[in-house]
């Protein structure tokens, strides 16, 4: 690789790209052209860097000046002023990188302080479109070691001591699914990978890919190496296009580099892997339905036993895990099984990354130790609530999860602490609320989902959840009675105890959680008719105050449901029974004398 | 194809040079470069791309070249600062690409700055003159 004197990043990853980014990029190449340093600054697109609500990002090296919401109308003055006269453009610094007129360190921002960057290593540091640059952070080295100088079992043995549990939502011992496979009779073996990630605001798995694919194809050869396989897949989805492409590249540049195919590093172990593309069904993701559907039939699972250690694809003992839970191994074989232990907290070992999203100021994606608190994440990393409303609880687990309390802030956030909650670690998303959220509501959008994705194999989650999105649609238009609280609680206990697979055996879980911290608020919506949190609609009123309205009749113009009446000089009133709630009267009042209710 | 481990390693320890000064600033030697509107037309283009250069062939791990914006000794460029760890930094002026070469091999390489070339240096030329 030639030496540059410059390397500007771009963030290539989901968020910064619908920003821009793309853009971004192409103006910089075209910049640097035009004042002829093309010989002198590298333009690199990279993963995430994590601080998507301040996107597009982009640093430039070796300064480390980190520029945040950069427009390509910005391009021009960063190439001009920076690369070519080397003066910052301190207008588009991160505001928080900048103290004193020095820039600070990125581990020194408040954002990352208090992150630790396992799984995420590589991400928005390394090109992830060349090998070279994942080679050159230890990349491939961990492979190296395992192939000359550790036997299967010892591999086995340090994942196992390691304490790495799964990341895709259930949190399995990883040592001990590999000693599964391992042992598992037969000569044909599979290890997969998931890359379905079909929660709800959840993007981790696709932005490890995005960021640093080679960390997982990697570690897919060190666990094939591990229980005897030689075949990989990766199920991704199709709608995920740029972590399809970057795995596509990296895959390829592995097999150039002789990384993966025959006789890998002069050994005589071989290994390859391909990539399989899914349609985007949440149950997809469930392990025996993506099994399933690699196999080419459609993704419904089945019942385990046999677990797919034993009898997995195609029959065959099949090794699944997650994206991340891959990302961790690398740096498992390389600082060893104690230093990763020493991480997290007592039964979850290392780090988890989440997608914080929702009514934060930064949002974005984090990776912290395990048994981090949610106050240090919604308040140090997050930058707390916008617009000083208050904080009210995050969700975790997506439509599998819960949520936590305000009051259970200080709750240390690892796999058993938020089980006891009611709540899961799921794959990692991880939605802030404020105290315009209702829970009812929240409780109906995440039912929503999983009735749009039941497979519709067993009754209870096909009907069952059904049922339970009809109870909830009542109780939030104020047509809900107390028995009907009962009954949603007593469904939710049965469908979780009924359901075949973990998607209908989850799914009552956002419900009973919101039951067992909010339940007044369930009860507001019954017998007040009530939303405290004034968000849903049906339960709204738009009222006019009789002090301030001067009885000029615009508003009765402009109602589209005639629900206005009044005589001039005189206030006007709302028929609740007409009005629709859509706003209009409120926007069109000169006299702001409308407002909503809750 | 890399067919050993010493090939993999090879392969690694070039491509870290070449990402190394991506490192966050801290350890290293910082060679400034002043590089306003006067440092560049003084030629402080060919300067800072001399020492990118011998930074290169000297496989010098460590040192990262940067630039900077106006110094406020206009009639001195080009000027290049070198800062060491826990050491006072070095102003070089009128740097000439021809200079670089041994600011490298005798400041930066064996430790020992080039007093000829540096600001001190000039102002009492100036002044017995
Ligand atoms: C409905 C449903 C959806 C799931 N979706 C995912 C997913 O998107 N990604 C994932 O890694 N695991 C998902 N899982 C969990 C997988 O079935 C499996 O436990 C996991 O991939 C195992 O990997 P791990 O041990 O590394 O976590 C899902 C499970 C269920 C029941
Ligand atoms: S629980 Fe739901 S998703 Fe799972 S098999 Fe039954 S119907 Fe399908
Ligand atoms: S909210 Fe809409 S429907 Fe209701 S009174 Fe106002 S304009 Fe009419
Ligand atoms: S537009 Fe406002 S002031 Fe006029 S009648 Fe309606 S509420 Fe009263
Ligand atoms: S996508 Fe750019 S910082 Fe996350
Ligand atoms: S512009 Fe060079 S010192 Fe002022």
């Amino acid at each position: 690789m030639p030496l540059y004197r410059s390397h500007v990043l771009v963030c290539g990853g989901t968020g910064c790209t619908s920003g821009g980014s793309d853009k971004i990029y192409d103006a910089f190449l075209k910049e640097i052209e035009s004042f002829n340093l093309k010989d002198e600054v590298q333009v690199i697109c990279t993963g995430c860097f994590g601080l998507c609500a301040e996107g597009p990002i982009v640093i430039v090296y070796p300064e480390g000046a980190f520029y945040s919401r950069v427009a390509d109308s910005d391009v021009k003055e960063i190439v001009e002023e920076h690369l070519l006269k080397g003066r910052i453009v301190k207008r588009l610094l991160y505001k928080e990188s900048l103290e004193e007129g020095q820039i600070k360190s990125l581990n020194e921002v408040k954002f990352y302080k208090k992150q630790m960057r396992i799984a995420l290593r590589n991400c928005g540091v390394i090109n992830p479109e060349n090998i070279e640059e994942y080679i050159a952070y230890d990349g491939y080295k961990a492979l190296a070691k395992v192939l000359t100088e550790m036997t299967p079992e010892q591999v086995i043995d340090w994942v196992k001591r390691s304490g790495l549990r799964g990341r895709g939502g259930g949190g399995f011992p990883t040592g001990l699914k590999w000693e599964f496979a391992a042992k598992a009779p037969g000569n044909v073996k599979y290890v997969v990978c998931n890359a379905d990630e079909g929660d709800p605001g959840a993007y981790m798995d696709r932005s490890i890919l995005e960021g640093d694919p080679h960390s997982v194809i990697e570690a897919m050869a060190i666990a094939g190496y591990a229980i005897g396989s030689k075949q990989g897949y990766v199920y991704v989805r199709a709608e995920y296009p740029l972590a399809v492409k970057r795995l596509e590249i990296a895959i390829n540049q592995a097999r150039e580099y002789g990384l993966l195919g025959k006789n890998i590093l002069g050994t005589d172990f071989e290994f390859d892997i391909e990539i399989r593309l899914g349609a985007g069904a949440f149950v997809c993701g469930e392990e025996t339905a993506l099994m399933t559907s690699i196999e080419g039939h459609r993704g419904e699972p089945r019942p385990r036993p046999p677990f797919p250690a034993v009898k997995g694809l195609w029959g065959k003992p099949t090794l699944l895990n997650n994206v991340e839970t891959y990302a961790n191994i690398p740096v498992i074989i390389l600082k060893g099984p104690e230093w990763f232990a020493s991480i997290g907290t007592e039964k979850s070992k290392g780090t988890k990354v989440f997608a914080l999203v929702g009514k934060v100021n930064n949002t974005g994606l984090i990776e912290v130790p395990m048994g981090t608190t949610v106050r240090e994440i919604v308040e140090d990393i997050g930058g707390g609530i916008p617009g000083g409303k208050k904080f009210k609880a995050v969700q975790t687990g997506g439509p599998s999860g819960g949520c936590i309390p305000a009051s259970l802030m200080d709750t240390p956030i690892d796999f058993d602490s938020l089980t006891a909650l009611g709540t899961m670690m799921g794959s990692g998303g991880m939605i802030v609320m404020d105290e315009d959220t209702c829970m009812v509501d929240i409780a109906k959008f995440f039912l929503e989902f999983t009735v749009d994705e039941s497979c519709g194999k067993c009754p209870p989650c096909r009907i069952g959840t059904r049922r339970m999105l009809e109870i909830l649609q009542k109780i939030t238009s104020g047509n809900g009675t107390m028995e009907d609280i009962e009954k949603l609680e007593e469904l939710a206990y049965s469908i979780k105890d009924s359901a075949l697979c973990g998607l209908g055996q989850t799914a009552p879980n956002p419900v009973l959680s919101t039951l067992r911290y909010f339940r007044d608020e369930y009860e507001a919506h019954v017998k007040e008719k009530r939303c405290p949190a004034g968000a849903c609609k049906a339960l709204l009123r738009i009222v006019i105050d009789r002090d301030l309205c001067k009885g000029c009749g615009i508003c009765a113009k402009n109602c589209p449901a005639n629900a206005i009446t009044g005589q001039i000089k005189k206030p006007f009133e709302i028929d609740q029974e007409k009005c629709i709630k859509c706003g209009v009267c409120i926007e069109k009042c000169p006299f702001k004398a409308i407002s909503k209710k809750a | 194809m890399i067919k050993s481990i010493q090939e993999l390693e090879q392969i690694r320890k070039k491509a870290l040079e070449e990402l190394e000064f991506r490192k966050q600033q801290g350890e290293g030697i910082r060679v400034v470069v002043g590089m306003a509107t006067c440092g560049i037309a003084a030629g402080a283009r060919p300067v800072m791309l001399k020492f990118v250069e011998e930074i290169q062939k000297r496989n010098l791990q460590n040192v990262t070249v940067v630039q900077t914006g106006c110094i406020g000794l206009c009639k001195y460029e080009p000027i290049v600062e070198v800062y060491e760890p826990n050491k006072e930094k070095v102003t070089y002026v009128k740097m000439t690409p021809e200079k670089v070469s041994r600011v490298v091999a005798e400041h930066i390489v064996n430790g020992k700055p080039v007093y000829e070339y540096t600001i001190g240096y000039e102002e009492a030329k100036e002044a017995n003159k």
